[in-house]
């Protein structure tokens, strides 16, 4: 501001103030455009590229032929399926075992908490390629979970555990498990404990103070963890790629399979859209329940 | 025993008849932590095939490493890009998280939806389309056009942590400046930057380990000398599982972790000041 302007201050109008106002607005709406400029160059234009190329052919016409593929061959079909049914189980997985977790978390004095969510963050932490990785090592013929399960007498001889769903299952909820739990921590300390107290004193039971106050009011938290572990295992590649050994084929791996195979960007293009769409479809289905905003900051 | 039976929440249920649920979480605290760490011993194995515990400890997939051009080659690119990252992102992001959480204007909401999209969008497709898009501008296989793709995956991460500490953070103390005569950008850089260096601190160093971590834009964009460590290890582990992947990888764990140890201490040291 310079000094003439803080001069005249007192014989501003209205009228000049509201100017004055809209000024600094739009100052500080242009912070942004820097960011702006990188989500152009590197998320609008490309994705819209690929978006058009989706709609030609090889000889470069307007066509539906890349999308009526996908209705017609089986082996489309099949990635879907899979990609699906991948991202379904893992979310679900990860509900099962991170519900406990949070709840084990939410009831831990402050103090302690700290120490217990560096088990959830350390991992969170470490580069997702090392984790797989690990899994990969650890899930072999002769890895440590197939010796240690012989050794107990579990099964006596190796089972095939990684290079197959399993392992793809094991790693993705592993790598996903931090993504269901912070949210959902955040979400059960935002609980009114005296809503507890209060089922106690009218004579509920723990387990029914449990059952029909608790685990109502967490799940808000239950729905935004999910629906971010969801979304993620949609587009999930380097995981399956590798532990998956060739047999768990998701969208993001036929995309790049495509393209390194054929050499074919409008079937590529058009499989990243289906992919994009069905992203988007399910964010938009979620945010009628609750608010994205949460959903986002939960995320970190 | 007093520990058992003493009340462990609102509805006066027992540490006793809670001690299945420690043990489940205990468990589960276990396996997640495990896979994360066991590669480090393993990668301390003196064998072929990796195996824990070790029968005979050596350096030598340590000296592999080192010894590889290769891999040195693939860690200095990537820890070029990833550090450019850093220097991109962190700004950009603290600039447009700032501008958007100050301005209160109505476009604002939009706005920020659309920086936060490269969270949303499959990674792939951004991996795929800069790809097509940088083939035909000639910046394939190129330090910037890396740096840029990370860019935008950081940005939201930056943006998501400083709005955050801009919400806890008293803005009327710019105001006080700007009412005892500082301009709305001495202001900032006086009195609400030192505020917040904590927070940027973090984003910088999350935008550093996005990049650094970073492995589907960095096999379809980099390549030939400039190809990333992680480009180098996924496709070393498609073929085999080769026992060096575990000396860099111990490296890495202890590359994350320090920095946000070390992160946390600051951090503590700050809030106790």
């Amino acid at each position: 501001m310079a000094k003439g302007d803080q001069n005249s201050r007192g014989a501003l109008g209205a009228k000049q103030l509201r100017a004055a106002e809209r000024k600094e607005a739009a100052m500080l709406l242009a912070l942004t455009i820097p960011a702006i400029i990188v989500v152009a160059l590197i998320i609008i234009i490309p994705v819209g590229w690929l978006f058009s190329l989706s709609f030609l052919d090889e000889t470069g016409q307007f066509s539906l032929a890349n999308y009526q593929k996908m209705i017609e061959y089986k082996s489309y079909l099949r990635v879907f399926r899979t990609t699906f049914n991948v991202s379904f189980l893992t979310t679900f997985l990860c509900i099962l075992i991170g519900y406990p977790l949070a709840y084990f978390l939410s009831q831990m004095p402050r103090k302690y908490v700290g120490l217990f969510m560096l088990t959830v963050l350390l991992p969170f932490w470490t580069s997702l390629l090392v984790r797989t990785y690990a899994w990969l090592v650890m899930l072999q013929r002769n890895g440590l979970i197939n010796n240690f399960a012989i050794d107990l007498g579990i099964w006596d001889t190796p089972i095939k555990l990684a290079h197959n769903l399993n392992g793809t299952l094991i790693g993705m909820v592993h790598i996903m498990l931090p993504f269901l739990v912070l949210p959902l921590y955040a979400a059960m300390q935002r609980i009114d404990r005296n809503t507890l107290q209060a089922a106690a004193n009218l004579g509920a039971t723990p387990i029914q103070t449990f059952w029909q106050v608790f685990v109502p009011l967490s799940l808000p938290g239950v729905v935004a963890g999910s629906l971010i572990v969801f979304v993620l295992c949609l587009g999930f590649y380097v995981t399956p790629a590798v532990l998956g050994g060739g047999k768990v084929i998701m969208v993001s791996m036929q995309i790049t399979a495509i393209l390194e195979d054929q050499f074919n960007w409008g079937a590529a293009s058009a499989l990243g859209v289906v992919l994009l769409v069905a992203t988007f479809a399910v964010l938009a289905l979620a945010s009628r329940f609750l608010k994205l905003d949460s959903v986002m900051f939960g995320r970190h | 025993m007093s520990w058992l039976t003493s009340a462990a929440s609102e509805t006066q249920i027992t540490h006793g008849d809670r001690l299945w649920l420690y043990c489940l979480a205990g468990l589960i605290m276990f396996l997640l932590v495990v896979p994360t760490v066991i590669v480090i011993p393993m990668s301390f194995s003196d064998s072929q095939y990796l195996e824990f515990p070790p029968r005979d400890w050596s350096l030598r997939w340590y000296d592999e490493y080192l010894e590889t051009p290769r891999w040195i080659r693939a860690t200095i690119t990537s820890l070029k890009v990833a550090f450019l990252t850093m220097l991109v992102a962190t700004p950009f992001g603290t600039m447009a998280a700032y501008g958007l959480f100050v301005s209160g204007s109505r476009y604002g909401k939009a706005i920020f939806f659309l920086l936060m999209t490269p969270m949303i969008v499959p990674v792939i497709l951004i991996a795929i389309g800069t790809f097509y898009v940088f083939g035909k501008v000639g910046i394939v296989n190129s330090i910037s056009g890396l740096v840029l793709a990370h860019t935008v995956l950081s940005v939201p991460i930056v943006m998501i942590i400083i709005t955050s500490a801009l919400r806890t953070y008293d803005l009327n103390q710019e105001r006080v400046a700007q009412s005892l005569g500082s301009t709305r950008i001495r202001a900032f850089f006086e009195i609400t930057l030192p505020q917040l260096k904590f927070s940027i601190l973090t984003a910088a160093l999350l935008a550093f380990l996005t990049s650094f971590d970073e492995v589907i834009i960095s096999i379809f964009l980099s390549g030939g000398g400039n190809s990333t460590l992680t480009k180098q290890m996924f496709s070393a582990l498609r073929d085999y599982i080769d026992p060096t992947i575990a000396a860099i990888s111990t490296l890495m764990i202890v590359l994350s972790t320090g920095l946000m140890v070390g992160l946390q201490l600051i951090g503590r040291k700050d809030r106790r000041d």
